[in-house]
């Protein structure tokens, strides 16, 4: 396999899993926009969405899409429920009690997890078999295939529906400032709560079709939660291109740092990316506005 | 200040005397454990319960100062002391120059930041094979001696570690009650006011974090040198969040109280079997229910219920009043 071959392998695995570190870190700019909380716990709901898919497809023999919907829907009802028991009862609390409570729901989903599911790795057959694809010279799973295409429309879906629907503005609306919001008759605490089922539900897709690929198990949560939070970094929390650009950015750097470098030292690269962002360019690669997070 | 060294006379005492009245050599070598966390959730109250700054790193200062301890001493055979001197001075640095970035970051940010600095680390320790020993850990860590003393067994290592816990929880009372620790408090009630006061919040909020990085990397050093042989599982995530749960059980802003939650955290598990299993659940459980509850912790708590009962008996409230 010549240099050239090698990278475009590099390229393409990067930009999959780079797919799936957008959504995840559009799930933090959801959260992040219309509550001003970074959610820690967002790993968590992808963690669970790949466990309730291998739950449903694997374990209970459900067909392809209705486990996929399935484990979407439960992952988000635990999304909708965190928020409602965790977030909602602080939300005049200081920013210090918040972050706490984030990482408590963290790692009690987790430990409910680990008590449920067990601490195996499970694995998730690809699906549509797993038989390579060679594409000039790189190789490629069919499973790369799926993330794409229900990324991008997952993507679009979620232009639309911001830009669109009487809901997604309602959303935008609170992001600029809520207070304004609710004057105009917006349901502040209930977009509150939407933006959790959103940000869950597109969190466990994410961790669903990951799946195949990488396998899960009750642990996961945490790396993909911090790589989602920094393609959302990246991206300056838009809830948008920025964090999509993010994601793919970064699933590339990291398969080049694994196959170029070291795959041992392939997760210290992502967190090097994101200490420099947040130490030299806080507001994001792509945006010159203000920020408030330093 | 009188008061509060009074306080700490008598609690010292308490925690000198406590090897004489127990006879099992298991509770005392828990006992030890519990010196070690006490050491390293007070260290980390400092930062979160004074200044409130959160951080997620603290495992890697603390696995930093045991890896350098062992380094130095097993593979270069230097002397334990110089050795962990060494290690804290180099933690000390390193906690100082990252300190500036990552302290201007805030809340969730600070978070994320610092729990990203302990996972490059964990890494570290786990890929850097050659020096580290990797995931299966470094061995033949040699125990520390003064002149003849060796201390070898569980009631010298009893008597070495929680004289460095008592030190450092002496150092922590002192430094509350100083101009510092107003200072402190006043930047975790406000930044912006407390700079329009003339404090000086960038430094301060640096040399916090790397003071309670210093007390990290001397309870990393004295737990390698205790238990001889270190594995990076030992200073993982998982334990950063043990130690913010020690905190905040015990109560933010409460050196006894930390000393309280790093008692409960460490002898609860060795003495109920089942709690390993359900270790994280817990944590996750008890980190939800302080915060909203009992944002000041047991310490608070027992204040509440002190003052409750006394409410309760009106006769003498009254006579009081």
């Amino acid at each position: 396999m010549d240099f050239s071959q090698q990278l475009s392998q590099y390229l393409l695995s990067g930009l999959a899993t780079g797919a799936i570190y957008a959504l995840i870190g559009l799930g933090f700019a959801i959260i992040y926009n219309s509550t001003g909380i970074i959610n820690f716990a967002q790993g968590e709901f992808v963690m669970l969405g790949g466990m309730f898919g291998v739950y449903f497809y694997t374990v209970h023999q459900f067909p392809l899409v209705a486990a996929l919907l399935l484990a979407v829907l439960c992952a988000a009802a635990s999304g909708v429920a965190f928020e409602r028991l965790a977030i909602r009862p602080m939300r005049r609390a200081p920013p210090l009690g918040l972050v706490i409570i984030t990482i408590g729901g963290s790692i009690l989903v987790r430990g409910i997890a680990m008590l449920v599911w067990g601490k195996d790795t499970h694995a998730l057959p690809g699906f549509s078999g797993d038989e390579p694809i060679i594409l000039s010279g790189a190789t490629l799973l069919p499973q790369h295939l799926w993330i794409f295409a229900l990324t991008v429309l997952l993507i679009i879906a979620n232009k639309l529906f911001f830009q669109y629907t009487i809901t997604g503005k309602a959303l935008r609306a609170c992001a600029v400032n809520q207070r304004a919001a609710g004057l105009v008759g917006i349901d502040v605490r209930r977009m509150v709560m939407f933006s959790f089922l959103l940000a869950s539900g597109m969190g466990a897709l994410a961790g669903i079709i990951v799946a195949p690929l990488t396998m899960t198990s009750y642990d996961v949560g945490i790396m993909l939660g911090l790589k989602g939070f920094c393609a959302a970094i990246i991206g300056g929390m838009s809830n948008g291109i920025g964090t999509v650009l993010g994601g793919l950015l970064l699933g590339v750097l990291e398969a080049l740092g694994a196959g170029l470098i070291s795959s041992g030292y392939k997760d210290a690269v992502t967190f090097i990316i994101l200490l420099l962002i947040l130490f030299l360019r806080p507001q994001g690669l792509f945006s010159r506005g203000e920020s408030e997070r330093v | 200040m009188r008061r509060e060294l009074i306080k700490f006379a008598l609690f010292a005492a308490v925690v000198l005397v406590i090897p004489a009245t127990i006879k099992g050599g298991y509770l005392l070598n828990v006992l030890v454990f519990v010196g070690i966390n006490t050491m390293l959730a007070v260290g980390l109250n400092l930062l979160l319960g004074f200044a409130g700054q959160i951080s997620l790193g603290q495992a890697a200062f603390y696995g930093l100062g045991a890896y350098l301890s062992g380094i130095l001493t097993a593979t270069y055979g230097w002397n334990p002391w110089t050795a962990m001197a060494v290690a804290a001075i180099a933690v000390g640095i390193l906690a100082f120059v990252i300190g500036f970035p990552i302290l201007k970051l805030k809340g969730h940010y600070l978070a994320m930041a610092t729990l990203g600095f302990g996972i490059i680390i964990y890494i570290v320790f786990n890929e850097y094979v050659d020096v580290t020993g990797g995931p299966s850990g470094f061995s033949g860590v040699p125990g520390l001696s003064l002149g003849d003393l060796h201390f070898d067994s569980d009631l010298k290592s009893y008597y070495l570690i929680w004289t460095m816990a008592l030190l450092v929880m002496l150092l922590a009372v002192n430094l509350t009650q100083s101009r510092i620790g107003r200072a402190l408090r006043a930047i975790h009630d406000s930044e912006v006011a407390a700079r329009v006061l003339g404090v000086n919040a960038r430094l301060l909020k640096v040399q916090v974090f790397t003071c309670s990085a210093i007390i990290s990397g001397l309870a990393g050093s004295l737990y390698a040198h205790t238990v001889t042989f270190i594995s990076p599982s030992t200073f993982g995530f998982h334990f950063s969040v043990e130690l913010l749960t020690m905190v905040i059980i015990g109560g933010l802003g409460s050196i006894y109280g930390s000393c309280l939650g790093a008692a409960l955290l460490t002898l609860l598990p060795e003495f109920l079997r089942t709690f390993q299993d359900y270790d994280i659940v817990v944590y996750g459980l008890l980190l939800i229910i302080m915060t909203m509850f009992l944002p000041g912790g047991l310490v608070q708590g027992f204040e509440l219920l002190w003052m409750g009962m006394r409410r309760l008996r009106p006769g003498r409230a009254g006579r009081n009043a």
